[in-house]
């Protein structure tokens, strides 16, 4: 038996399910470079830092460098673009995909000057021969030489010989953005475009008693009104024209509702049937001492990206192509397929920058709604934006929690047994997480698909479970996730997922222990912590912030920290915080040390760890779902607000480059720790333990009572 | 005879009836992209342009409102090419993450930096203080404001 020949290699990153080279790089005659990412860009710099790994290892200089950004049946299938892992997945793919396209030019370059590869130097694509004589990839390239399966045989370049990575290349999108170039696909128009928009239900389960159609079809420029069960839409010739007509439509539309929706209060978790699963347990030395117990909250929260959801989509010939901003566009055309009655391989999908993200936002539903009313409009090209009171409602959020803890404290001043039980819906309805349909008008059809449950990446990532086993090292253990499938509200992915509350919890509870100890929050934390890493962060952001062991707040200042490695395989990062306290609480200086191991574009991943420090002291500070028994109530920034101009603190970040350990992503990590040290500074400066996220003035008053 | 309206300079006849929102005149008839929908309620600042020198959020105006007067988008202060200073900074702080929340920034910095060459921190982010921005950029913003502004007093 030939094993040999039947054993697939692992490749490394997403080559492994993308093998060929000429999926991901073309050499050109013309002096340029061609890649194609499968993953996007979604603010987050990625495009940029792909680049700088592919320039990088080829040798060549960035300017030379295309990008094609990603589209169903031409870019490699890397699935989503989440959970920080785009430099884990696609750079390294980049990484040795480049560094073999680069061996098989050196091979050429060899046998066209007769001399071995070690005689050969790269400088910006131009191979130079130590002997003399000098050839270019430019030259010696064709069609065929990335026509075959990668090998992963080629050893990408030392860290020790960069010049490209790890430096702040500037990135390649802000000069058309800042311009006000048409680069998002709101910005999409072509001759005879025209203008759609839905009506939505009032509520999750509301039923369609009756609605005049006709009316509306009367109104000026309406081309078509749509009806399939519960989805109702409008298109008309311009944009103005469709959102008068979506108004009237809905107010024409007499819904049945009913209550539906739990109090307005996480805990009603507890109530709900769970799946329990044990995902951590250790059993060491018999624990004694004084035991301590704890109860955390965090209500719905919303991605409520600046930009309302929009796609464009034209139906011709039985087929569909469609542009969005998805942030999977492979699974979004598996999703979409069974949901308009084609076969996948009759919808295009191209990805289309929209405003930044943070998770799975209504990006995917807008671009099965826009090929819905695509239907109607006789082959011409169909542009739906999504209102921002319909993005606010109908959105999937990123479910409530309730996280309880238990420990056990020694007399000498160490937790001896940790508990910890995490309640929560999952934290994934992204579209191929089935079985079901993840897609929003596809349960509104006629003939509707059945709503997909929530599900949860598995560990040691994880959903709701993501950094709910401490990182710190405890003799007993226990952690328990449980997990109800079902949300009353959508639920879905959004930055950090679990994290947030988990390490909310973990990191709060660290400091009501270490306070019961009498010790210090950042020698406590040290006490129980082995991993070096995770100690060289704490130590440096407490160095940072000129940490006073043992201060207390004069009860109106206070300082806090809060520290986790994101995933417990990710990025290490430690945040200190400084708040005032007065009728709210305002969040004025942010001091964050960040390891992400070797560190590919030191400005973009600053630019990443900011925004999240800023964005999480918003979550932290403000942000919740809100609703009745029968709605989501939110409509628009008045019911959601969100961290001002002039409420952001001042937020200095070190990085700790290790050139030498791979590249760990980054974009999540800070929304856990920023949580927990907001908390804890509330504590130091008045005594007042804060269990439930946000930390509105409301909550601050009843924290206080 | 319908309305006109001046933008960036040049006249335009606009098709759209008078209740329409200035945004969708600007963005469909005019073909300035770079002033963008978030709210359609006056509350983030998206779709800001600069009207007789003041900031004005486009998608809380009528059409009608601004019939004969000039308008001034981002499209209308630089490009690519030619980048206003304003662009310029926000390039060099790398003042951007998704960067759809910049372009009304950068015309609500303009009508502060027009009056005032020297703005404070204090007046800058009051200036900004209709602006939102979700990816947590602020600080760069704030930044690029301040280089502009010593950019433009030179």
């Amino acid at each position: 038996m030939a094993i040999e020949n039947t054993v697939r290699r692992n490749l490394p990153g997403s080559l492994e399910t993308n093998r060929n080279l000429s999926q991901w790089l073309d050499i050109n005659t013309d002096g340029t470079v061609t890649m194609r990412p499968g993953k996007i860009e979604i603010g987050q710099g990625i495009l940029t830092a792909l680049r700088q790994i592919v320039a990088e290892e080829l040798d060549v200089n960035l300017e030379r460098i295309n990008i094609v950004t990603a589209v169903t049946a031409l870019s490699p299938n890397e699935g989503v673009t989440s959970g920080s892992r785009s430099i884990e997945e696609s750079g390294v793919a980049f990484r040795y995909a480049a560094a073999e396209a680069r061996e098989l030019l050196l091979a050429r370059a060899g046998a066209k000057l007769g001399v071995s590869i070690e005689q050969l130097s790269v400088s910006d694509g131009v191979i130079t021969s130590r002997s003399g004589g000098s050839v270019s990839y430019w030259d010696i390239t064709d069609g065929d030489l990335l026509k075959r399966e990668a090998t992963g045989d080629a050893k990408p370049k030392s860290h020790m010989l960069y010049r490209i990575v790890g430096t702040a290349a500037p990135r390649v999108d802000i000069p058309r953005k800042v311009s006000g170039a048409p680069v998002y696909v709101h910005d999409m128009d072509v001759p005879g475009l025209l203008h759609a928009r839905v009506s939505r239900p009032p509520s999750y389960k509301a039923e369609l008693v009756s609605v005049d159609m006709d009316d509306v079809r009367k109104m000026p420029g309406v081309v078509a009104v749509v009806r399939d069960g519960r989805f109702l839409g409008v298109i008309a010739e311009r944009e103005e024209q469709a959102i008068r007509a979506q108004r009237r439509l809905t107010r024409n539309a007499k819904w049945k509702e009913g209550p539906t929706l739990p109090e307005f209060d996480p805990r009603y978790l507890l109530k709900l049937q769970a799946k329990t699963d044990v995902i951590s347990e250790k059993k060491g030395a018999a624990s004694s001492g004084r035991e301590f117990s704890g109860e955390y909250t965090r209500q719905f929260l919303a991605h409520a990206s600046l930009a309302p959801s929009c796609a464009v989509a034209k139906f011709e010939g039985g087929k569909f192509t469609v542009w969005t901003h998805s942030q999977g566009i492979y699974p979004l055309r598996a999703e979409m397929a069974p949901a308009l009655g084609v076969p996948a391989e009759d919808i295009v999908i191209h990805h289309v920058e929209g405003a930044g993200c943070y998770g799975h936002n209504a990006a995917d539903d807008v671009a099965l709604d826009a090929a819905l009313l695509a239907r109607g409009a006789l082959g011409r090209t169909v542009r739906l934006q999504w209102m921002r009171d319909e993005e606010f409602a109908w959105e999937p959020y990123s479910s409530a929690m309730v996280v309880k803890t238990r420990a056990t404290l020694s007399d000498a001043g160490q937790i001896t047994d940790w508990q910890m039980d995490v309640w929560s819906h999952g934290h994934s309805s992204r579209p191929g997480r089935g079985p079901g349909s993840n897609l929003l008008a596809a349960w509104h059809l006629e003939k509707p698909l059945v709503r997909a449950q929530t599900a949860n990446p598995p560990l040691p990532g994880g959903g709701s479970h993501r950094n709910a086993i401490p990182i710190y090292d405890f003799p007993n253990e226990k952690v328990s996730n449980h997990l109800i499938p079902d949300p009353p509200l959508r639920a879905s992915a959004l930055r950090g997922l679990g994290s947030q509350t988990n390490v909310f919890a973990i990191e709060s509870f660290m400091d009501e222990l270490a306070l019961a100890a009498g010790v210090d929050p950042i020698a406590f934390r040290l006490r129980h912590l082995k991993d070096p890493r995770g100690r060289a962060v704490i130590e440096k952001v407490a160095a940072m912030a000129k940490w006073k062991p043992n201060s207390r707040g004069d009860g109106a200042n206070g300082r806090g920290i809060g520290f986790a490695r994101y995933k417990n395989g990710a990025g290490y990062m430690a945040m200190i915080v400084d708040i005032v306290l007065a009728e709210t609480i305002r969040v004025t200086h942010v001091w964050a040390a960040v390891d992400v191991g070797q560190i590919i574009n030191s400005d973009g991943l600053l630019n990443q760890v900011e925004g999240g420090i800023i964005q999480a002291v918003s979550f932290a500070l403000k942000e919740e779902v809100k609703y009745d028994r029968e709605r989501v109530t939110l409509k628009s920034w008045d019911d959601y607000p969100i961290l001002s101009f002039d409420e952001v603190p001042e937020v200095e970040v070190a990085l700790i480059n290790r050139p030498e350990l791979p590249p760990l992503g980054a974009g999540e990590g800070t929304q856990g720790p920023i949580s927990a040290a907001v908390a804890n500074a509330v504590f130091n400066a008045a005594g007042i333990r804060l269990h439930d996220i946000p930390f509105t003035r409301e909550r601050l008053i009843t924290a206080m009572a | 005879m319908g309305m006109q309206i001046t933008v960036n300079g040049r006249a335009l006849s606009v098709a759209a009836d008078e209740e329409t929102p200035l945004l969708y005149v600007l963005r469909n008839e005019a073909g300035c992209k770079g002033v963008r929908y978030g709210c359609g309620l006056g509350q983030c600042g998206s779709c800001t342009v600069i009207i007789d020198g003041k900031p004005v959020q486009s998608c809380d105006v009528p059409v009608s409102a601004v019939a004969g007067k000039s308008i001034t988008t981002v499209e209308g202060i630089g490009s690519m090419d030619e980048p206003h200073p304003l662009q310029r900074a926000f390039v060099d702080e790398q003042a951007a993450q998704c960067g759809y929340c910049a372009t009304g920034i950068i015309m609500s910095a303009k009508a502060l930096l027009d009056v005032n060459a020297s703005p404070s921190d204090a007046e800058i982010k009051a200036a900004l203080s209709k602006n939102l921005c979700r990816c947590g950029t602020h600080q760069r913003i704030l930044r690029a404001v301040k280089r502009a502004a010593i950019e433009m007093r030179k």
